[in-house]
């Protein structure tokens, strides 16, 4: 166990999944607090697309995620106009960049392009095959999600919580949702490095999610989820380090099991709190009943 | 483009891939109304994690598909009740579906193909049997929809009414999830699970801007669905000496289609966007309603 953390791959897995989980957690929270785990869905799969067209073309696979994350984002952000009812347009993008994406797949793969595992490696990850300079890369793009995310955090959370509100109070609820997008394309493109495509959802959505359902207050909120976050993905490493399975099933695994649980438990306060509040609402009815007679 | 036809492979997949196309088109459009697209983004990447299951148990593929998507579609229609609640359990779920496929396929040590193919699929492979297999599921499923015709598209449209006059919603998402589960299962294994989503979400999403009522929405998906495909199926064959897949083809027309459609929409909707969906405006009135009721009461009490 000690030992395994000596080699350089394990340690760099560990410090990617630290900074990866930790913005993915703090993004998260917005996109379940503005109902768009469709949107971060799509992103991943777009962000396939764009790593399959790079690697293509010969470039970091990273570069090519970027910046197709980007242009979806973009283009999800000027073609959909309410907050919520986006589904259409993300769906419409998302279904392009997939054709895309399995149109670059199997050129490549025709060509016989000398890695022919990297489209699999890209939809499931490789944590465990991160290098210093992708890890160097992580860590600045993170600082800047981070940077710009603090500097919009209170009008985004208004805009966020009402959107109605805000708008009549001034603040740019559609400029601020756009760069919101963006900042959820780049993180998504950022953490496919680490648990690939298919799996992102299970440190963007399920750590935020679960947060939500057991504290209410934004900052309380924000630390469950950017705790759980760091929990399931050392635990996932660990227990990867550990067994047999991969790393992505461990955190997929950690994380549903996690949100499921509380959404039993948060179901059964609900239920408590709800015959609660009936009885003293019937009881209130009952005293009024007489003087109103 | 004529002696494309005379093939029995094109003949097989256009008659599997117009089956296909009808019904997903179908099913898609009240896909669209119930908020639902993001399930049909889901449901088809939980089948490939159930058809890597079946593999590696050693079984036919269809088990696996039938017993992940089946549970899925009546989980999420369980377990989710305001729409953003019930996206975030998709996503879970979904997740959890594919952590599930990953550790499927990494103790199989087989021939992984097989399972590479649920997810781009076969649609120029399809054997005849494949095809009159389609033909037949395809009536079933239709018949079903048909007969669930009249309360479904209450019940997608104006859910509070509809609940007020007894229709019984819960019964009706769940037989409709068994229903989208059913059509996924039996078409993935010939045009794949991305093709699958472009065929469910896109013929319905540019009819529903075209047409406000929803009979002429549904022929016109269908319709746009069936165009679809053949277009794809025989620039596959034509172009590029049939090396680029019919998804790629699919994807694009389908996106090309609607583009136009949705930037122009707003000269022929103008006022009547608001007629033309009524059911998720009030919907999503509901939900901000429900939100700021839940929020109100979070209030109250920490105030006691």
């Amino acid at each position: 166990m000690i030992a395994i953390l000596q080699h350089s791959f394990a340690q760099n897995a560990l410090l990617a999944g630290i900074i990866i989980s930790i913005v993915t957690a703090l993004v998260g929270y917005f996109v379940v607090l503005r109902a768009q785990a469709f949107a971060g869905e799509a992103f991943t799969d777009i962000g396939f697309a764009g790593a399959t067209g790079a690697v293509l073309l010969g470039v970091s696979a990273f570069i090519g995620m970027i910046a197709f994350t980007l242009l979806a984002a973009l283009g999800v952000g000027s073609l959909g106009k309410r907050i919520q009812g986006r589904d259409i347009e993300i769906g419409m993008v998302l279904s392009f960049a997939l054709g895309l994406g399995v149109l670059f797949l199997s050129v490549y793969t025709q060509q016989g392009g000398p890695n022919v595992g990297a489209g699999v490696s890209i939809l499931f990850g490789s944590i465990l095959s991160v290098t210093r300079s992708d890890l160097q890369l992580a860590c600045v793009i993170s600082i800047v999600v981070l940077v710009v995310l603090a500097l919009i955090f209170r009008p985004l959370l208004f805009a966020s919580v009402d959107p109605e509100v805000a708008q009549t109070r001034g603040v740019p609820v559609r400029g601020l949702s756009i760069v919101f997008l963006l900042l959820l394309g780049v993180t998504t493109a950022e953490s496919i490095l680490v648990v690939g495509a298919l799996l992102v959802s299970a440190l963007l959505i399920a750590p935020a999610a679960t947060a939500q359902r057991l504290a209410h207050k934004p900052l309380n909120v924000l630390l469950l989820s950017v705790g759980f976050s760091l929990f399931f993905t050392i635990g996932g490493l660990l227990l990867a380090f550990l067994g047999q399975l991969p790393v992505g099933f461990y955190i997929t695994f950690l994380s549903s099991m996690t949100y499921f649980a509380s959404l039993i438990y948060s179901r059964n306060r609900a239920a408590r709190r709800v015959t609660v509040e009936h009885t003293h609402r019937c009881v209130d009815r009952e005293e009024r009943v007489p003087s109103l007679l | 483009m004529f002696d494309a036809l005379s093939y029995q492979f094109i003949q097989n997949a256009l008659i599997a891939g117009t089956c296909t196309a009808v019904i997903a088109a179908f099913i898609g459009y009240f896909l669209i109304v119930r908020g639902l697209s993001f399930a049909g983004h889901a449901l088809p990447n939980i089948a490939f994690a159930g058809a890597a299951g079946a593999v590696m148990l050693g079984i036919a593929p269809v088990y696996g598909l039938f017993v992940f998507t089946i549970g899925a579609g009546v989980g999420i229609a369980l377990l989710g009740k305001k729409v953003g609640e019930r996206d975030i359990t998709i996503g879970v779920i979904m997740t959890f579906a594919l952590g599930l496929g990953l550790m499927f396929l990494s103790l199989y040590s087989g021939y992984a193909e097989r399972v590479y193919s649920i997810l781009f699929g076969t649609i120029l492979g399809v054997s005849q049997g494949d095809a009159l297999n389609s033909i037949i599921w395809s009536c079933l499923v239709f018949a079903a929809l048909l007969f669930l015709f009249r309360p479904l598209l209450f019940s997608s449209f104006d859910p509070e009414v509809a609940d007020a006059r007894g229709v019984p919603m819960r019964l009706i998402a769940v037989t409709f999830m068994v229903l989208l589960a059913i059509t996924i299962s039996i078409s993935i294994q010939i045009v794949g699970a991305l093709l699958l989503f472009t065929l469910l979400v896109g013929p319905a999403a540019t009819a529903s801007r075209i047409f406000h009522r929803p009979a002429w929405a549904l022929l016109l998906a269908c319709g746009l669905g069936v165009v679809y495909i053949w277009f794809s199926i025989i620039m596959a064959f034509e172009f590029q000496d049939g090396s680029w897949p019919v998804s790629f083809y699919l994807a694009t027309i389908s996106f090309a289609v609607y583009l136009p459609v949705r930037l122009l929409s707003p000269m022929w909707q103008g006022k009547g966007s608001r007629r033309r969906e009524p059911a998720s405006a009030t919907d999503r009135n509901v939900v901000a309603y429900q939100e700021k009721e839940s929020v109100n009461v979070v209030k109250q009490e920490a105030v006691r």
